[in-house]
């Protein structure tokens, strides 16, 4: 049995230790938010929050997270009103939108670290998500949007 | 009853709604239900794969209907062909195909509504008005809402013939509205196919052969079986000996060794377990059915290498080929021409690399099939699907997911095939799942190209022949009436095509994809050798083909065509000093029934070439949503700037060599352009289409900035392996 902390809520799991937090998550737990696009940490579409850092949850093992505190995008805010989120609704983010909550969990640890993301800054730290369908600059544009909407005073994580 | 509750905390975000509040829906038509307290519902007839028509179809329908789009909530219809059309998505024809079937059941159901309005009130029905979901009669100074007389609307004989809207008069059509899923997307619902949850379901996998041209010998499963959660392992045939294929059945293994689980881990894992032996399967061949009956198409049995093909490609393209259209004399015009410019073109296979890959949800019994998944043409699977399972159409329900993108695999059905065949056999719910491994080299591929353009130039430098050859595997792309036929005296197009065992479909504009990169490159080389702007250049061809076309077919509209050019040449300051920090490349094309035209604006950053700012023009029509459109435009060009530079597809011995993300290079963010800059023509000609007709050119537009940028020509995809080490690809 495994103790995880996700969102807050603790749940026991009798899984194999070696499965990968992502197959937890979405067969397990039901929190499908979280997606599987390669399964080798090539595309980003799994990322979720582990003790505040960004983790490819497809090759992260469920016994590794263990008793970490676990934040998939269902428990990214409580009214789906981080400011990322609220900015990817202003400008039409997604396609799509399979890869958008991966994307989303990459970019809320960027704010959290950095309050004023340059161009480059955001390229860099989203250079492990892909968008197949091209959303790039939508998505770098609504990571500046947060970043305003953050400096103003909107709700954090 | 929906409860006050749920109505008061509906905002406009929240644009799709649970399921369960249906008690108290009235149905006017197919497409649109009326609460009594005036919340409209409107069903999406079309599969969404994301180029939005969750939301473009709707407003298509609440423009007619005069309701007010606040008031609007949307739910993905079921597949039912008889009440919602054709529900294709593909070929860039959702809104194209749409527009007015959605357009006359919105104007339909106000009709009923006002016709309500007039038979309660005792009025003429011609004093009866609309506004924003309501009914007024001004005389009277009555009015009601629509909620208020959809009961008695409902009731109403459907009216023909209805006046539709002067499309000066729109005001949801053309006003860019959110995206109604767009809530659900960024807070992590379930919404897609691998999202798909059902009591007591199972997952599949399918254990495909290594490589095309191959089949399972034998295999041994007992380490598997041992394996936790491990329920079977079966080898099942997709179609019987025989079976007739529609177009789109194409299959790319027919022995399917499945393993079925609990979990998708469990069964990920236990596949690894399986012992096997494989061989090659030789010569084969598929039936397929057609208008004249039915048909066998043989298979070859080799076992392709990437090397190999090109040097067949090679080959092929000296031999003759099939004539597809010829006006003048070329062959006398060649001979008397003054220079002739020769430029051979090739392109790899591509994989789709949806990022949700292939999956399906199944659950087939004795008397009824449920199917849940991510499909571009319900329409044109199930009826393989009732023959598959001998069980009659009506038995089988398709319920339609969002996608994780499609790009035109999605309009295959094998995996629904796969899926409901699994779930028949170990009867049982199923889902059947393919790993981005499964995925990317158990695909149906964008065909590998090669064309060879010719032209001949008089004394003067005049274009006085142009000729295009093209071949592919399978099959090659030449659309024979495209521009520049038209605009040339002497003219030949001619194709030829290399049987393979690699199976290859539709992929975001199919054909076009190559042919614009090819042709686009090509004009501008011309252009250089004749002394002229590339723009120039073109823009004196579609005079030509518009004062004196030549031949006949030509399927492209010269004004458009020319428009798109004028536009992007006037946007992109095309000649402007302070644009001269760029090295500038040009594109333009039609096909699926729009005209783009880019102007790609390339640096050198970090010692790469960098396409940084781009300018689109797009000539589609009437534009629904224009800033869903706009997304969907930029979309294209980076889709076309990441397949140029990097995509493509290799074999070996029938294996693909690229299997994940890790080897199969895909455009990233600091790939991406700063700036696309979209445009689109202001006309009011019925929607065009827009999904593909961006894509094609982009490969051109950078080819050609590329040249400026490095200084040589690269005519083979993808780009950077001509920048690096000089191969094939």
């Amino acid at each position: 049995m495994i103790t995880l902390n996700v969102n807050k809520k603790i749940y026991n799991v009798d899984v194999d230790p070696d499965t990968p937090l992502l197959w937890v998550i979405r067969d397990t737990l039901g929190l499908v938010g979280t997606k599987y696009g390669c399964g080798v940490a090539q595309c980003g579409a799994c990322v979720v929050h582990m003790n505040g850092e960004a983790v490819f949850s497809c090759v992260t093992k469920v016994s590794t997270a263990a008793g970490q505190k676990v934040v998939t995008i269902e428990g990214l805010s409580e009214k789906n009103d981080h400011p990322l989120q609220k900015a990817w609704l202003e400008l039409d983010v997604p396609q799509c939108g399979y890869c958008q909550a991966g994307q989303i969990m990459s970019a809320a640890i960027l704010l959290k670290e950095n309050k004023a993301p340059t161009d480059e800054d955001i390229d860099a730290a989203m250079s492990g998500n892909l968008c197949r369908c091209g959303t790039y600059l939508r998505i770098r544009k609504a990571i500046h949007l947060a970043a305003e909407i953050q400096r103003k005073g909107g709700k954090s994580q | 009853m929906i409860s006050f509750t749920w109505l008061s905390a509906f905002r406009p975000g929240d644009k799709t709604i649970d399921n369960g509040l249906t008690e108290q829906w009235i149905e006017i038509n197919g497409y649109i239900k009326i609460t009594p307290e005036n919340i409209i519902k409107i069903l999406n007839p079309n599969p969404e794969f994301g180029q939005n028509v969750m939301t473009s179809l709707p407003m298509i329908i609440a423009e007619e209907l005069d309701a007010d789009w606040q008031k609007v909530v949307v739910e993905m219809g079921p597949h039912d062909s008889v009440k919602l059309g054709p529900q294709f998505a593909g070929g860039s024809n959702s809104v194209r195909m749409y527009w007015k079937p959605l357009r006359e059941a919105g104007a339909a159901a106000r009709q009923m509504l006002m016709e309500a309005a007039a038979q309660a009130w005792t009025v003429p029905i011609e004093e009866v008005t609309t506004k924003d979901g309501k009914l007024y009669h001004e005389k009277t100074g009555k009015s009601g809402t629509y909620g208020s007389f959809a009961s008695k609307a409902a009731s109403i004989p459907v009216p023909k013939g209805v006046k539709l809207k002067d499309v000066k008069n729109f005001n949801v059509v053309r006003n860019s509205k959110k995206n109604v899923e767009g809530l659900k997307i960024v807070s992590g619902k379930p919404l897609f196919g691998l999202d798909y949850k059902h009591e007591g379901m199972l997952i599949a996998m399918i254990e495909h052969p290594p490589g095309f041209g191959m089949k399972l010998k034998s295999f041994d499963a007992s380490e598997t079986l041992k394996m936790p959660g491990i329920k079977d392992v079966f080898v099942q045939k997709l179609y019987e000996e025989g079976f007739e294929q529609g177009g789109f059945d194409t299959r790319t293994f027919n022995d399917l060794l499945v393993v079925v689980g609990n979990t998708t881990w469990q069964v990920m894992t236990a596949r690894k377990k399986l012992k096997l032996a494989w061989e090659p399967a030789g010569e084969t061949k598929n039936t397929m059915s057609g208008r004249d009956g039915k048909r066998e198409v043989i298979v070859p049995g080799e076992l392709e290498s990437t090397d190999a093909q090109l040097k067949k490609m090679q080959e092929y393209a000296k031999k003759p080929a099939q004539q597809l259209r010829k006006d003048g004399d070329p062959e006398t015009a060649f001979k008397n021409a003054a220079q002739v410019i020769e430029r051979t073109y090739n392109a790899p296979f591509l994989a789709h690399n949806c990022m949700e890959p292939m999956n399906f949800f199944a659950h087939v019994t004795d008397e009824k099939a449920m199917l849940v998944g991510p499909l571009q043409a319900p329409g044109w699977t199930k009826p393989t699907l009732s023959k598959l399972l001998n069980m009659p159409a009506d038995k089988i329900e398709i319920q339609m997911t969002r996608m994780g993108g499609g790009f035109g695999l999605r309009a295959y059905g094998h995996y629904l095939f796969e899926a409901a065949l699994i779930s028949k056999k170990v009867k049982a719910p199923v889902k059947l799942v393919y790993t981005r491994e499964d995925d990317m080299t158990y695909g149906i591929y964008r065909p590998m190209y090669t064309a060879t353009y010719r032209a001949a130039l008089d004394a003067n430098k005049n274009l006085i022949a142009f000729h295009v050859k093209g071949g592919g595997i399978p099959e090659h792309a030449i659309h024979a009436n495209r521009f520049p036929a038209g605009a040339v005296d002497n003219y030949l197009a001619e194709g030829w095509q290399i049987p393979s065992n690699i199976t290859i479909g539709a992929f975001r504009a199919p054909g076009s994809n190559f042919n614009a990169a090819a042709e686009q490159s090509f004009l501008d080389e011309l252009a250089e050798a004749m002394g002229k702007d590339p723009i120039d250049f073109r823009l004196e061809l579609l005079q030509r083909a518009k004062e004196n076309p030549i031949g006949k077919n030509n399927d492209y509209n010269v004004d458009r065509y020319a428009g798109v050019l004028k536009l992007v040449k006037e946007k992109s300051g095309w000649n402007k000093p302070e644009n001269k920090k760029y090295s500038r490349g040009v594109a333009a094309y039609f096909c699926h029934n729009s005209y783009a035209a880019h102007v790609v604006d390339m640096i050198m950053k970090d010692g790469q070439p960098y396409v940084e700012r781009v300018f689109s023009v797009i000539d589609c029509g009437i534009v629904i949503n224009p800033d869903a459109a706009a997304n969907m435009v930029e979309g294209a060009v980076v889709d076309g700037i990441g397949n140029a530079f990097y995509g493509g597809l290799t074999h070996k011995d029938g294996v693909v060599e690229q299997n994940n993300f890790n080897r199969y290079r895909m455009i990233r963010m600091y790939e991406a352009p700063k700036k696309i800059d979209v445009h689109f023509v202001q006309n009011d000609i019925d929607p065009t289409g827009l999904g593909e007709p961006p894509f094609p050119p982009v490969f051109a537009a950078v080819a050609n900035a590329l040249y400026k940028t490095v200084g040589k020509r690269v005519y083979a995809q993808p780009f950077m392996s001509q920048l690096t080490a000089l191969r094939g690809f």
